[in-house]
């Protein structure tokens, strides 16, 4: 089943969906896969695994610590895609991998396709990788049947969303606000706006992503967004307060 | 030929190197910059306004000197020194600042930011913003910050913000994602003002044409002084500014063999070293919004890097270079850390000039090299940098006892004044 059937099935449950991220081998593989417990208990739809990078340009300090850590422990890509596997066998919710576009370009782009759907994952996110530049990454995936997952900005013309719209596949992620992830995002009326010209552009269902991390969030964007994507809360919580703490955020998220 | 004649291939494509990978929330962004660096590049007025500030400002033109002595003492080719040591701020680095500054004023931006890994760039940088009235911020390694201070020093006091990052090796690559993290967030007034001929086009297009200045002056200057063109023209290579400002020059002919100079570090197979192109150790990636040639690893994750000289000290190389590289146009070379310490000191002796370490890196292989040439023969190095501003680092290079007693006695007068 592709991402957007499956997440027309899960709405049908429910009024808005929840994708959540860990950073693969930070802490640990260990930790990954008890915050991954925890995700799915809570009901979590969707996951993104994010293969770490030196470079990860568009991330926030969390992030960056996360990714740095996790290379120095020594984190393969062999590894990720091993881990992405058990995952998606494990669980019920789908996975996507997210990463940054070198990661994709060393390994080739053809065998970078393979690898995500022999792991189980439905589609990709790389967040340093234009449109124009992922004219055959695209064209690979659909012949794979794996979905690259298009960015939609608040700075991003109408000429450029509607550009965006036309390379959407499975669904669409709508960057809240300008910036790198993990602070927080303002839930006002520009949030509203930005889905709205998203809709414009796109027929995919729209996750909405970057500062999202309490239930009000949520609740704010109930009704306008399918998807509430929450990353750098998640991880700061299982930091700081471990597996009881990541428990009780996702019972109060998705409550 | 004109490399940046885009209307045969892909616009920001240097063969299969250059591009732009960035995420999309700056992709409108990069566009008001291209439209505007268009309209700069096409209004010869610019251009003036541009010539006529370095003049007035920073000194130029910058000469070109003989170095009688040393090409005496080689017996070999006649070696020509262009001296863009001589700048205001003691660097190539304000060529392109100053003009990336005339563009902020056309894109109406009232905040810069930089990265910097010697600190010459972030140091033209905080100068040009304190003339032209803009609010400054320099990312600069932590590693950097510790080995550069008397820099740092000075972009304080010049108004600028110098942030310490602690990310990544704390080197020039991790400024570089910094100032990225900075520009995503506050683009709407915010110019980034990138120092080298990297990054997403059109930075390596636009930071090329500010620094053909030298390439220009150059080229008069030498038919003016020998009545004839240079067959070997040599500059150090960390991002390639300086190299391609200088080698723009005499791209149009034959017969002259451009030469990039890369940091050796502690040389072949060691891995501590910053050679994408002249050691076999670097493949195509895309990092830092463009793809070239970058020292990482197989999976795709950058590599340490290493040069006594912080400035040349990165992983990737400008595209323009990766290309001309390719097409066999411009011929690569290292310099390891103990080659440009004696050049150094050889350079000091015998001709009275400190190059700043990066462009001793340059005289190291030009030296070498000149040394088999024939007497009728003429080398051209670019003297980016002058040397004597980094006086800790050379003196820490060249291990020198008495300047450390001195900085010994000096922080015992700072403790004891502190009480």
């Amino acid at each position: 089943m592709g991402l957007q059937s499956y997440i027309a099935e899960r709405k049908r449950g429910k009024d808005i969906l929840v994708m959540a991220h860990v950073v693969c081998g930070y802490p640990s593989f260990e930790e990954n896969m008890q915050e991954l417990e925890i995700m799915a208990e809570a009901g979590v739809d969707l996951v993104e695994l994010q293969f770490p990078f030196s470079e990860p340009s568009a991330d926030g300090p969390l992030f960056v610590h996360a990714n740095e850590e996790s290379l120095k422990a020594g984190t393969t890509i062999d590894q990720c895609f091993k881990f992405m596997a058990e995952v998606s066998a494990r669980f019920p919710f789908k996975v996507l991998m997210m990463g940054y576009y070198n990661t994709a370009f060393k390994m080739g782009e053809e065998r970078f396709v393979e690898r995500v759907k022999e792991a189980g994952g439905v589609g990709y996110i790389l967040p340093d990788l234009p449109v124009e530049e992922a004219v055959n990454l695209h064209r690979l995936s659909e012949e794979a049947g794996i979905e690259p997952i298009i960015l939609m900005t608040p700075t991003s013309s109408d000429k450029r969303l509607a550009k965006l719209g036309l390379a959407s596949r499975g669904m669409v992620y709508a960057v809240a606000r300008k910036g790198v992830t993990g602070s927080k995002t303002n839930m006002g009326d520009d949030v509203l706006a930005l889905i709205e010209r998203c809709r414009q552009h796109t027929n995919m269902p729209i996750g909405v992503g970057f500062g999202i991390s309490s239930k009000s969030d949520l609740d704010f964007l109930r009704g306008h967004a399918d998807i509430a994507i929450v990353g750098t809360a998640a991880l700061k919580i299982w930091k700081d307060e471990g597996a009881p703490g990541l428990k009780t955020f996702f019972a109060e998220l998705m409550a | 030929m004109d490399i940046f004649d885009f209307s045969d291939g892909r616009e920001g494509y240097y063969g299969e190197y250059g591009g732009v990978f960035l995420p999309e929330i700056l992709q409108a962004t990069i566009e008001e910059l291209l439209e505007c660096f268009r309209e700069c590049k096409a209004d010869p007025t610019f251009w003036q306004e541009y010539v006529a500030l370095l003049q007035n400002y920073s000194g130029r033109p910058t000469p070109v000197t003989y170095l009688e002595n040393l090409s005496r003492e080689l017996g070999g080719a006649q070696i020509y020194v262009k001296r863009d040591d001589l700048n205001h701020t003691g660097s190539h680095k304000i060529n392109n600042v100053m003009g990336q500054g005339l563009l902020t004023k056309r894109l109406g931006k009232k905040r810069v930011i930089a990265e910097t890994g010697a600190g010459q760039h972030g140091f033209a940088t905080a100068t040009m913003a304190a003339k032209f009235g803009f609010d400054c911020k320099i990312y600069m390694g932590a590693v950097d910050v510790a080995r550069q201070r008397p820099n740092v020093f000075w972009m304080e006091n010049l108004g600028a913000e110098v942030i310490a990052v602690e990310d990544g090796q704390k080197t020039l690559k991790d400024a570089v994602n910094e100032c990225m993290r900075d520009w995503v967030t506050n683009m709407a007034d915010t110019h980034y003002i990138l120092g080298t001929a990297c990054g997403p086009h059109p930075f390596p297009e636009m930071v090329s044409w500010f620094q053909s200045i030298i390439g220009m002056e150059a080229r008069e200057q030498i038919l003016a002084q020998t009545g004839r063109l240079p067959n070997r023209v040599y500059a150090c290579v960390g991002g390639g500014s300086n190299a391609m400002g200088l080698f723009q020059g005499f791209f149009d002919e034959p017969n002259i063999e451009l030469v990039g100079c890369e940091a050796g570090g502690e040389g072949v197979g060691s891995y501590m070293h910053s050679a994408r192109l002249a050691y076999d150790d670097a493949s195509v990636g895309v990092a830092q919004g463009y793809k070239t040639y970058f020292l990482q690893n197989e999976e795709g994750n950058m590599n340490e890097t290493h040069s006594v000289a912080a400035g040349l000290d990165y992983i990737g190389v400008n595209p323009i270079f990766a290309h001309l590289h390719d097409q066999g146009k411009v011929r690569f070379e290292a310099a390891t850390d103990a080659e440009v310490k004696e050049t150094l000191k050889l350079t000091m002796r015998t001709e009275g000039l400190i190059p700043a370490l990066e462009s001793t890196h340059g005289f190291v292989v030009a030296l070498k090299e000149a040394a088999t040439m024939s007497k009728d023969e003429i080398v051209l190095v670019n003297m980016s940098g002058r040397g004597d501003k980094d006086i800790f680092t050379i003196a820490d290079a060249l291990d020198d006892s008495k300047w450390k007693r001195f900085i010994e006695g000096k922080a015992d007068q700072y403790r004891r004044e502190r009480g």
